[in-house]
C-alpha cells in the first residue's frame, strides 16, 4: 500500500476518489460508488416515489439506514406518536418506505434514534475512507472520519438508492491548517466558525475541505464532527480530517464497525488515510488557534461572525456596495445597531442541540456552566436536545439532566429540533436565541427568529447571564 | 427530464447575496411529500406580509408589495438573476422545485452554492454562471426596462441581451449533453451496471468490512 518512490503525492481526498471510481466517463465526470447511504424523512419520499414509477429497486440493501429526525418532536408525549398530521404523514412515509424497500430504519421511540449525522458515527456505520452521502447538506459531518462525506438533493438519494453510484466531477482542494493550540475555552466550534469567518460562505465553493494542524490534532473525534459538520457553512461540499489513533479507537466495537476477523486489515488500511508528505492542494488556508477567541454571529449567514470580545461591526465601514448593502439588510433583520458589544446584546431563547453540537462532549461543556446556577429571568426557554437516544441515555447516567433541569433548562428527546424548527420547537417572530446549531439564517429557527451561533458553552453561559458573556471570564 | 436548449425571456432580479435555500423555500414546505406544487411558496417570507403554511391557501394570504417578484412588471420571467452564492445552505431539492413550478428555467449569478448547482441539472433548470460585471449589466439592463429581453443559449453556450451584446458561459460537457438532451441520469447510469458489479467485486476482496 505504500507509496513508490515516484508515485505522484495524493491528498487524502484524492486517495479516497480514486478507491471509489466505477468508471471514469471522460467527459469530465467519473461514476462513484457510494458506501454508506443515509436517510431521512424529509428529502426521501419523492426519491421512493421515483423508485417506484420507474421500477426500480435499491442497489444494495445493506449500504442504506434510515432514521426520522427533522420532524420529530422532541416532548415525551411522542411515545403516543405525533399530533402534527403533516410531520406524521411525512414520518409514516419514511416508515412504510423503508418496509416496503427492505431498508434498515431506527423508528422515532427506539433507543438508538437520534440525528442521523450522530447516529452514523454512533452505529459506526460512518467508516474511514467510505463514501457517505445523505439528502443533508451536514452529511460533510462524517469527514471527521476521513470519509468522503457530503449532501446530496432528492434526485441524487434517488441515484443512489437505484445505482449505489453518484455521477460526480472532482472537485478542488483546499488545505485549512490551524497552527498551535487554541486556548481554554474555546472549542471545535469557535475554530470552524473562525475558518467560516475567514474565508466566507463561498470560500471553500467547488472544494473539498481538508482541516489539519495542531490544533486540529488535539480535537477529539467530537470535536472534529462539529469541524467538519461546518465545511457546508463555509461553501465546501465536504470536510476532511486525516485519521490517527483517535479515529480508530472511537470506531472499534461499535455495531456496524469491522468484525474482529476483519479488524487488522481494515486498520492497516484506514492508516494509509492522510495527505502524503508534498501533496499540493489548490487552495490553502492558515490560522493562528492562539488568536482565535469563543465566536458569536452577528448577522444573518455564518460568515457575519467575529469574537464575543468585539462590537457589531459598522456596515459604513465596508466599501463594496452589495456587501454593505447585505450587511445592512441582515443588522435591520437582527435588530441590532452596528457598533454594539457583542456582550450586551440579550436574548430570548437558549438552544443546545443540532447535528453541531449535540454529542456527550457538548452536553458536558454546557453542563459545566449551568451547574448549580439558574436561567436568567429575560430568557424565556432554554432546551437541551440530544443528538440520540443513546446520548441522552449517557448523559443522564452521568445526571447531566438533573443539572440542566435544575437550573431551568429544559431536558428534550432527540431530534434536529429548533435547529430548523420542522417540529413544533421554534422562535417566535424577534426573538433572539443563542443557539449551537449551525445557520443563522433569516427565519431558519421560526419565521422572524434571530439566531446568534455560538459553542454550547457559549449558549450554557448566555442562559444564565442573559446575555452573551465570555466563557473565559466565568 | 425536461430538456434546455434556447429560452428567450424577460428577467427578474434578485438583488443580495447569498441567497439560502431556506429562504427559496422555507422548511414548513418541506414537509410535502410530493415534488410539484410549491410555486406558490417560493421566496414564501420575503413574498408575503403574513406567515404560511401547506394548510393555509397562498391565494388568501397577504402579499408583500415592496417583494421585488411581487412588482408586475417582473410577471412572467422566465430568468432570474442573482448574486453571488445563490442557493447556499440547505440540501433540499425543493429549491429547485420551486423555482421551477414558479416558471423559472434559469438562474444567472456570478457563483452559486454547489448542492443547489448539482441539483438544478436534475431538474432542467440552468444555472449560469457569469463574471460579476456581465452580472451587473444584466441588474443594470432589468434596471433600465423591465420587458428587455435575454436569450440563454445552451448549444452555443452564450447569453445574448437584447441590446446585441453577448456573454460566453462555461459548463460541464456532462451537463450540457443531459440538458440538451433530457436525458435520465438513472437510467444512463444503470447501462453501467456490469461496472458497478465489477467494482464491486474487486472491493468486497480489498476492504469486505464495507459490505458487512
Amino acid at each position: 500500500m505504500s507509496r513508490s518512490p515516484d508515485a505522484p503525492a495524493r491528498t487524502l481526498y484524492d486517495k479516497i476518489w480514486d478507491a471509489h471510481v466505477v468508471a471514469d466517463n471522460g467527459d469530465g465526470s467519473a461514476l462513484i460508488y457510494i458506501d454508506r447511504h443515509l436517510v431521512h424523512e424529509v428529502t426521501s419520499p419523492q426519491a421512493f416515489d421515483g423508485l417506484r414509477m420507474n421500477g426500480r429497486k435499491p442497489w444494495r440493501l445493506g449500504a442504506n439506514l434510515a432514521v426520522a429526525d427533522h420532524n420529530v418532536p422532541t416532548t415525551k408525549d411522542r411515545v403516543h406518536g405525533i399530533k402534527d398530521p403533516i410531520s406524521r404523514a411525512q414520518v409514516d412515509a419514511l416508515d412504510a418506505n423503508c418496509a416496503e424497500f427492505g431498508i434498515t430504519e431506527f423508528g422515532m421511540n427506539d433507543l438508538r434514534q437520534g440525528i442521523v449525522h450522530v447516529i452514523g458515527p454512533e452505529q459506526g456505520a460512518t467508516l474511514p475512507g467510505m463514501t457517505v452521502v445523505c439528502g443533508d447538506s451536514h452529511t460533510a459531518t462524517h469527514g471527521a472520519f476521513g470519509a468522503l462525506a457530503f449532501g446530496i438533493g432528492t434526485s441524487e438519494v434517488e441515484h443512489t438508492l437505484a445505482t449505489q453510484t453518484l455521477v460526480l466531477k472532482k472537485a478542488r482542494t483546499m488545505l485549512i491548517r490551524v497552527n498551535g493550540q487554541v486556548g481554554p475555552g474555546v472549542t471545535a466550534k469557535d475554530i470552524t466558525l473562525a475558518v467560516i469567518g475567514r474565508i466566507g460562505t463561498a470560500g471553500g465553493t467547488g472544494h473539498v475541505i481538508e482541516y489539519a494542524g495542531e490544533a486540529i490534532e488535539a480535537l477529539s473525534m467530537e470535536g472534529r464532527m462539529t469541524l467538519c459538520n461546518m465545511a457546508i457553512e463555509g461553501g465546501a461540499r465536504a470536510g476532511l480530517v486525516a485519521v490517527d489513533d483517535k479515529t480508530i479507537a472511537y470506531v472499534k466495537g461499535r455495531p456496524f464497525a469491522p468484525r474482529p476477523e476483519q479488524w487488522d486489515a481494515a486498520v492497516a488500511s484506514w492508516k494509509q488515510l492522510r495527505s502524503d508528505p508534498g501533496a499540493v492542494f489548490d487552495t490553502v488556508v492558515e490560522l493562528d488557534a492562539a488568536q482565535i477567541e469563543p465566536q458569536v454571529s452577528w448577522g444573518t449567514s455564518p460568515e457575519m461572525v467575529g469574537p464575543v470580545s468585539a462590537r457589531v461591526p459598522d456596515p459604513a465601514s465596508v466599501a463594496d456596495p452589495v456587501k454593505r448593502s447585505g450587511m445592512e439588510k441582515a443588522l435591520a433583520y437582527m435588530g441590532l445597531a452596528a457598533n454594539t458589544p457583542i456582550t450586551e446584546i440579550a436574548i430570548d431563547k437558549v438552544f443546545i442541540g443540532s447535528c453541531t453540537n449535540s454529542r456527550i462532549e457538548d452536553l458536558r461543556a454546557a453542563a459545566e456552566v449551568v451547574r448549580g446556577k439558574r436561567k436568567a429571568a429575560n430568557v424565556k426557554l432554554a432546551m437541551v436536545v440530544p443528538g440520540s437516544g443513546l446520548v441522552k441515555q449517557q448523559a443522564e447516567a452521568e445526571g447531566l439532566d438533573q443539572v440542566f433541569t435544575a437550573a431551568g433548562f429544559e431536558w428534550r428527546e432527540p431530534g434536529c429540533s429548533m435547529c430548523l424548527a420542522m417540529n413544533a420547537d421554534r422562535l417566535e417572530p424577534g426573538e433572539r436565541c443563542a443557539s449551537t446549531s449551525n445557520r443563522n439564517f433569516e427565519s431558519r429557527q421560526g419565521q422572524g427568529g434571530r439566531t446568534h451561533l455560538v459553542s454550547p458553552a457559549m449558549a450554557a453561559a448566555a442562559g444564565i447571564a442573559g446575555h452573551f458573556v465570555d466563557v473565559r471570564s466565568l | 427530464m425536461r430538456a434546455f436548449t434556447v429560452v428567450t425571456s424577460k428577467v427578474a432580479p434578485m438583488d443580495r447575496p447569498n441567497v439560502d435555500t431556506d429562504a427559496i423555500i422555507p422548511k414548513q414546505y418541506l414537509k410535502s411529500i410530493r415534488r410539484t406544487g410549491f410555486g406558490p411558496f417560493l421566496f414564501d417570507d420575503w413574498r408575503y406580509l403574513d406567515a404560511g403554511t401547506l394548510e393555509i391557501d397562498p391565494a388568501a394570504r397577504r402579499p408583500n408589495p415592496a417583494f421585488v417578484l411581487n412588482d408586475a412588471k417582473h410577471a412572467g420571467a422566465q430568468i432570474l438573476v442573482a448574486r453571488d452564492n445563490f442557493g447556499c445552505g440547505s440540501s433540499r431539492e425543493h429549491a429547485v422545485w420551486a423555482l421551477d413550478d414558479y416558471g423559472f428555467r434559469a438562474v444567472i449569478a456570478p457563483s452559486f452554492a454547489d448542492i443547489f448547482f448539482s441539483n438544478c441539472f436534475k431538474n432542467g433548470v440552468l444555472p449560469v454562471v457569469l463574471q460579476a460585471a456581465e452580472v451587473q449589466a444584466i441588474f443594470e439592463m432589468v434596471e433600465a426596462d423591465a420587458n428587455a429581453q435575454v436569450t440563454i443559449d445552451l448549444p452555443a453556450q452564450q447569453v445574448r441581451l437584447a441590446d446585441g451584446r453577448s456573454f460566453a458561459f462555461e459548463i460541464n460537457p456532462h451537463h450540457k449533453h443531459n440538458l440538451i438532451n433530457g436525458l435520465d441520469e438513472i437510467g444512463l447510469t444503470l447501462q453501467q451496471a456490469d461496472a458497478i458489479r465489477a467494482y464491486e467485486a474487486k472491493r468486497r476482496v480489498e476492504a469486505p468490512w464495507l459490505f458487512n
